[in-house]
């Protein structure tokens, strides 16, 4: 097997590129290395001015998606004798602004995320004295799978609706909306249907489906966006045959 | 924030998944036999007297009627924003709108008139 | 600060497969309408009595109605197989408090699309 491998990677300096070049490095094949080792030693021994995110190394913290031949990947996760015998071409996340070389801007989801208020709702806070909330493991289950999302944006860059429509909140945030939703000890789906349900909410989604394949924790976040559309539909077809009581059962909570 | 409660997308959307599960379901069956078996001859075309029993039964009127209606609005549904984001013309989204609900519409319209003179 | 955006191709769905599958799924509801046409000008036909239905199935013969409609149907196929596939996801459906598997809910689309089938043909052809 060859000793080195071609990473071919998109540098991009502000005020000096008007669109980034493409620059080829030479770097070890090793059997345990990952992208991101491969990105490391480049600016370790190669060129120390190339940018890029990351800080777990484990696929936990969310900050190295990035565009690798192609496709939205956490490079700590992402081996370089997969892409053997390479060469690799490393970009950045695609459907955000580029800042610098493999750094993008993500401050639209960090605006968009608080919106769907992804914590715990509660209308009366019961005092600390009374303990936890209890919940049972079915209760649990339901909620689950939408909380293991590491933030890590390879869904948005893999959805097309948010390419041409970047005010659509996008895959992540609702499915951590859906995350609190199906949480029996939240009470807060009525306070988050006005931004969920608006048209840049899951109406927007065409269901293509791609956030889901690419996003490397099975969130599923495309099937949080159908499932709340059923729920929301449903909600709102009940409104229109019968307006009172639904408002009243509304005001309590809902999933 | 009131958008939600004036909004129809819950409603298009219903009979957009609606219309997507009929046509499923009963389209494949339907298009095979009329548009594919008994055109070429693998099997043979059933008799018109039969046919115009079949499609005399209320009940045939009422389900043929509901498979074109929701069939109808599925396609209005996706095809608008198939246009939206396939072919990147959400700026024109008033006359697309209008082209594919109302395409929709005049359809439901001009079967209801087709199966009830049956 | 300046940022690099990069640009949306006006057809950005042939960047990668899945894309184009999506496009492609999309369409299948223009053979869907289309369907619906063809089944009108069935009904009409029929109603219209037993000279017209002959017409009708005439018309239905010739090769480029025959090719629409076997196009029509690789679309419809993709549109069942698609939605079929789609549908557990859209749906969580409890029996018994216990989430019912996915494999079984697709199992179960396909058993009702085989009943239903069947008992479209046997009307018709009957
Ligand atoms: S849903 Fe998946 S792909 Fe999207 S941010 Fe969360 S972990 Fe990443
Ligand atoms: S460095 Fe933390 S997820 Fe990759």
């Amino acid at each position: 097997m060859a000793t080195e491998i071609t990473l071919e990677v998109a540098r991009y300096r502000p005020g000096v590129d008007s669109e980034p070049v493409m620059q080829s490095y030479q770097v070890p094949l090793r059997e345990h290395w990952a992208i991101l080792d491969g990105l490391t030693y480049v600016k370790d021994h190669l060129d120390g001015t190339l940018s890029f995110r990351w800080s777990c190394r484990m696929g936990i913290c969310g900050s190295c998606g990035m565009t690798v031949n192609g496709e939205p990947q956490l490079s700590c996760a992402t081996f370089l004798t997969d892409y053997a015998p390479g060469p690799i071409r490393v970009e950045p996340l695609h459907n955000f602004p580029v800042v610098r070389d493999l750094v993008v801007d993500i401050d639209d989801f960090m605006t968009k995320l608080p919106k769907v208020k992804p914590w715990v709702v509660r209308e009366v806070q019961s005092p600390v004295e009374e303990g936890e909330y209890l919940q049972t493991p079915e209760e649990l289950d339901e909620y689950q799978q939408f909380s293991m999302c590491i933030n890590c944006m390879l869904c948005y860059s893999a959805c097309p609706v948010y390419s041409l429509e970047p005010d659509f909140l996008g895959p992540a945030a609702i499915a951590l909306a859906q995350r609190y939703n199906l949480d029996s000890r939240d009470e807060g789906a009525d306070e988050r249907r006005d931004v969920l349900s608006s048209p840049e909410g899951v109406w927007a989604c065409t269901f293509v489906g791609e956030c889901s394949a690419v996003c490397p924790k099975g969130v599923d976040p495309a099937g949080a966006i159908q499932r709340y559309k059923l729920t929301a539909a449903t909600q709102s077809i009940k409104e229109l045959l019968m307006p009172r009581i639904s408002r009243r059962l509304n005001s309590r909570s809902q999933g | 924030m009131n958008h939600r409660r004036s909004s129809p997308e819950p409603l298009l959307w219903m009979l957009f998944s609606s219309g997507g599960m009929v046509a499923a379901l009963m389209v494949p069956i339907l298009l095979f036999l009329f548009g594919i078996a008994f055109p070429v001859g693998l099997l043979s075309a059933p008799s018109h007297a039969h046919l115009y029993a079949v499609l005399h039964n209320p009940l045939t009127r009422l389900v043929l009627f509901g498979l074109c209606a929701l069939a109808l609005f599925h396609w209005a549904h996706r095809f608008r924003y198939t246009l939206y984001d396939g072919l990147q013309l959400k700026r024109y989204a008033v006359p697309i709108v209008v082209l594919c609900y109302g395409g929709a519409v005049v359809g439901c319209v001009i079967a209801a008139g087709l199966l009830l003179t049956v | 600060m300046s940022v690099y955006q990069r640009p949306v191709h006006l057809l950005w769905w042939l960047e990668r497969r899945a894309y184009v599958l999506f496009v492609l799924r999309e369409l299948s509801s223009v053979f869907v309408a289309w369907f619906v046409v063809f089944l009108l000008l069935l009904v009409n036909a029929v109603s219209d009595g037993t000279a017209s239905y002959q017409r009708f199935l005439d018309w239905s013969g010739q090769w480029w109605v025959v090719a629409i409609n076997v196009v029509a149907m690789l679309f419809v196929l993709l549109h069942v197989v698609t939605w079929f596939g789609l549908a557990p996801r859209a749906m969580a459906i409890k029996v018994r408090g216990r989430r019912v598997p996915a494999q079984q809910i697709v199992a179960a689309h396909y058993l009702a699309w085989l009943v239903l089938s069947a008992a479209v043909a046997w009307l018709v052809l009957r």
